[in-house]
């Protein structure tokens, strides 16, 4: 069996190293004897509707609206996902996928419909660090374990009744306040989580494929767990540091207004100058 | 120093001619080549930030340290140009590259460069920038400034510059770098600098406002093309500053070290060459320098705060081509890079500790690759230059 794996728009949505998903998809393919092909389809190309597995990156806001607008107008993501194809969506691509998404110029755009969910920025800073996602029952029942990943988004994705999220969160931000993470429709799987996530969590990659080819024989997976083990081990103790860099220059912005405010009003703190 | 006087820069800058240099890549290596150039130019001493401390307080530091007039040489992170720009009044600003690094801090590589024309729209015609052509997010940039000297310096690193920073839509790119927005029209300004020639006979030359054409053989002792364009950039400083072009040139040709970088080292019968690569594009380069030796290579991968905490980058690093050499990798986040390598087909093994990861290495002539604080940890672990002082912001 020959397996066609889409990198839909690198070039638009390919800033955090998302492409590695069609990589360690294709390799746990080629490891197990199948065959696979990956093509990837830039801005200036058309996106067919015939592959099997389509990965959707994350990037930056102008590429991603026009990514968006590209996908509505082909609407070549529709047809394969109603020909059962399984789509992978990172972050800017899991927004693209939604209802709706909010654009670098505050405007609502429409997004492709293909998940359960709307997004809306953050206001205020971005959610960036280390994350771990405890997976929802629906998917742990199919072997997939604890996720972990770096996010790095101002996003908040609110998800539709009856939308199945990846997980819930246990360490950092994910959809909105730290509580569910990405969401799931069919074969259509968003989520905030770089790294890649394949390479981050072998067990998601598995999942995936055995949408397309059924069931998989084991593979030797030390290196990929090593580092599974080593992220659920050092991901939570990096993500508080994270948060308390962050509240330090907080501080630090804070102090520094207040130092201005007197100058201001003319009351000078003795000894300074 | 800043918090009692914010304007401390721009009175340390007084009466100095300055000269600045930003950029994701080739910082550090452009800003010591300016200086022994602007210094062999002169006949002065030259005031320069060396350690990569490239954020206000050190640039602060470096010029309270120098002697008063004496010319400034500094390198300013990209994300800080902005910020200093009004405050040092450079004669001369020069912008090599933009591409994605330290993703978590400067979130979006198309944010940077915003910021950089908006700082160029506010230069007055006494500044003259030095810019990358063949980079697009840098030439955009530097389009809003008044007046500006334009270099082909090469864009090994295409995956960032392929929407156009104007309008989004496609870049496609020609021969010789030559690029051009087929939405918008946004196209490569014309050439005041170039490279000619491969090998020992690498020129360059100056033409358009530069006056020549004129050739210069540029035989340095810096490996890499990504060098060969750093002096050709300088050179387009030195000839538009009115000096003349061969003293500059001889004196750049004695760097052959920039803050440990090309440095050598040995340790448990290894004879180690240190680079430098922190980013995709920075990997393009040293893939230029080591990519034909077949020796062994030590890769060091951490991700501190000057690294950016998210090491995802290295996925766009085509490791594969390292398949078949002995390779190690080691660093504090060595399990993500094996992970990467397990699926580039590159049997490798695995040192979390530097030594031991040179000593797995050997024997002979290793290429050891290491991002920012790796680099730093290594130069400090083999009592080699400056690796003692903490590094802040992370110089390119």
């Amino acid at each position: 069996m020959s397996v066609s794996v889409a990198l839909v728009y690198p070039d638009l949505l390919g800033t955090y190293g998302d492409g590695g998903n069609a990589t360690v998809l294709a390799q746990r393919l080629r490891w197990r004897g199948y065959e696979c092909e990956v093509a990837s389809f830039g801005a200036g190309d058309a996106v067919p509707s015939s592959c099997d597995i389509y990965v959707v990156g994350g990037g930056e806001d102008l590429p991603q609206s026009l990514a968006a607008r590209k996908l509505a107008e082909s609407r070549a993501l529709h047809r394969a996902v109603d020909k059962g194809a399984v789509v992978l969506a990172i972050c800017a691509g899991l927004q693209v996928l939604g209802e709706s998404f909010v654009g670098p110029d505050g405007r609502t755009s429409a997004g492709l419909g293909l998940l359960g969910c709307t997004t809306t920025r953050v206001p205020g800073a971005r959610a960036v660090g280390e994350i771990v996602v405890e997976p929802d029952p629906a998917w742990a029942a199919l072997g997939l374990e604890s996720c972990t990943g770096f996010e790095n988004h101002g996003g908040v994705t609110r998800l539709a009744e009856g939308t199945v999220p990846v997980g819930k969160v246990s360490v950092g931000v994910g959809n909105a306040d730290g509580t569910l993470e990405g969401a799931v429709r069919g074969r259509v799987w968003g989520t905030y989580l770089h790294g890649p996530v394949l390479a981050r969590n072998p067990t998601l990659a598995d999942l995936l494929l055995t949408w397309v080819v059924g069931g998989l024989a084991p593979l030797d997976d030390s290196r990929p767990e090593a580092l599974h083990r080593e992220r659920l081990r050092n991901g939570p103790s990096e993500r508080a540091a994270g948060v308390a860099q962050v509240q330090r220059a907080v501080r630090t912005a804070g102090a520094a207004l207040e130092r201005l405010a007197r100058v201001g009003t003319g009351r000078r703190r003795p000894g300074a100058s | 120093m800043l918090a009692v006087d914010p304007r401390a820069l721009a009175h340390l800058a007084q009466g100095r001619q300055v000269m600045l240099v930003s950029g994701t890549n080739g910082k550090t290596t452009t800003t010591k080549l300016l200086a022994r150039a602007t210094a062999a130019a002169t006949g002065t001493e030259v005031v320069t930030n060396l350690q990569g401390a490239n954020l206000t307080t050190g640039l602060a530091a470096a010029l309270a340290a120098g002697p008063l007039g004496a010319p400034a040489v500094l390198e300013v992170d990209e994300a800080w140009l902005g910020h200093v720009l009004p405050e040092l009044r450079p004669a001369a600003l020069v912008l090599l590259n933009l591409s994605r690094d330290q993703l978590d801090r400067n979130n979006e590589v198309r944010h940077v460069a915003q910021r950089w024309r908006r700082a160029c729209e506010k230069l007055d015609g006494r500044a003259v920038v030095v810019a990358n052509a063949d980079d697009p997010l840098v030439a955009w940039a530097a389009l809003a400034a008044p007046s500006v000297v334009w270099v082909g310096a090469g864009l090994g690193w295409k995956n960032d510059a392929t929407g156009c920073p104007a309008c989004a839509g496609p870049v496609s790119f020609g021969e010789g770098g030559d690029w051009k927005c087929d939405g918008c029209g946004l196209a490569r300004p014309s050439l005041d600098m170039w490279l000619e020639g491969e090998g020992a006979e690498v020129c360059a030359v100056a033409g358009g406002r530069l006056g020549g054409p004129a050739r210069y053989v540029l035989d340095l002792a810096l490996p890499g093309r990504c060098n060969e364009a750093n002096a050709a950039t300088v050179l387009a400083v030195v000839l538009e500053s009115g000096w003349a072009g061969a003293p500059a040139l001889a004196a750049m040709r004695q760097v052959d070290e920039v803050a440990g970088r090309y440095a050598r080292a040995e340790h448990a019968g290894t004879r180690a060459r240190l680079l430098l690569a922190k980013n995709p594009a920075g990997w393009a380069e040293v893939f230029d320098m080591v990519g034909t030796s077949g020796g062994p290579v030590v890769v060091a991968i951490n991700a501190r705060t000057a690294d950016g905490h998210d090491p995802s980058w290295l996925w766009d690093v085509p490791f594969e081509g390292l398949a078949g050499r002995r390779v190690v990798a080691t660093g504090e986040r060595c399990l993500d890079l094996s992970v990467r390598l397990h699926y580039a087909g590159v049997d490798h093994a695995v040192e979390r500790d530097l030594l031991a990861a040179l000593a797995a290495a050997a024997p002979g002539e290793v290429d050891v690759v290491a991002n920012y604080t790796a680099l730093h940890q290594l130069l400090a672990v083999l009592g080699t230059g400056p690796g003692r002082r903490r590094p802040r912001g992370g110089g390119g």
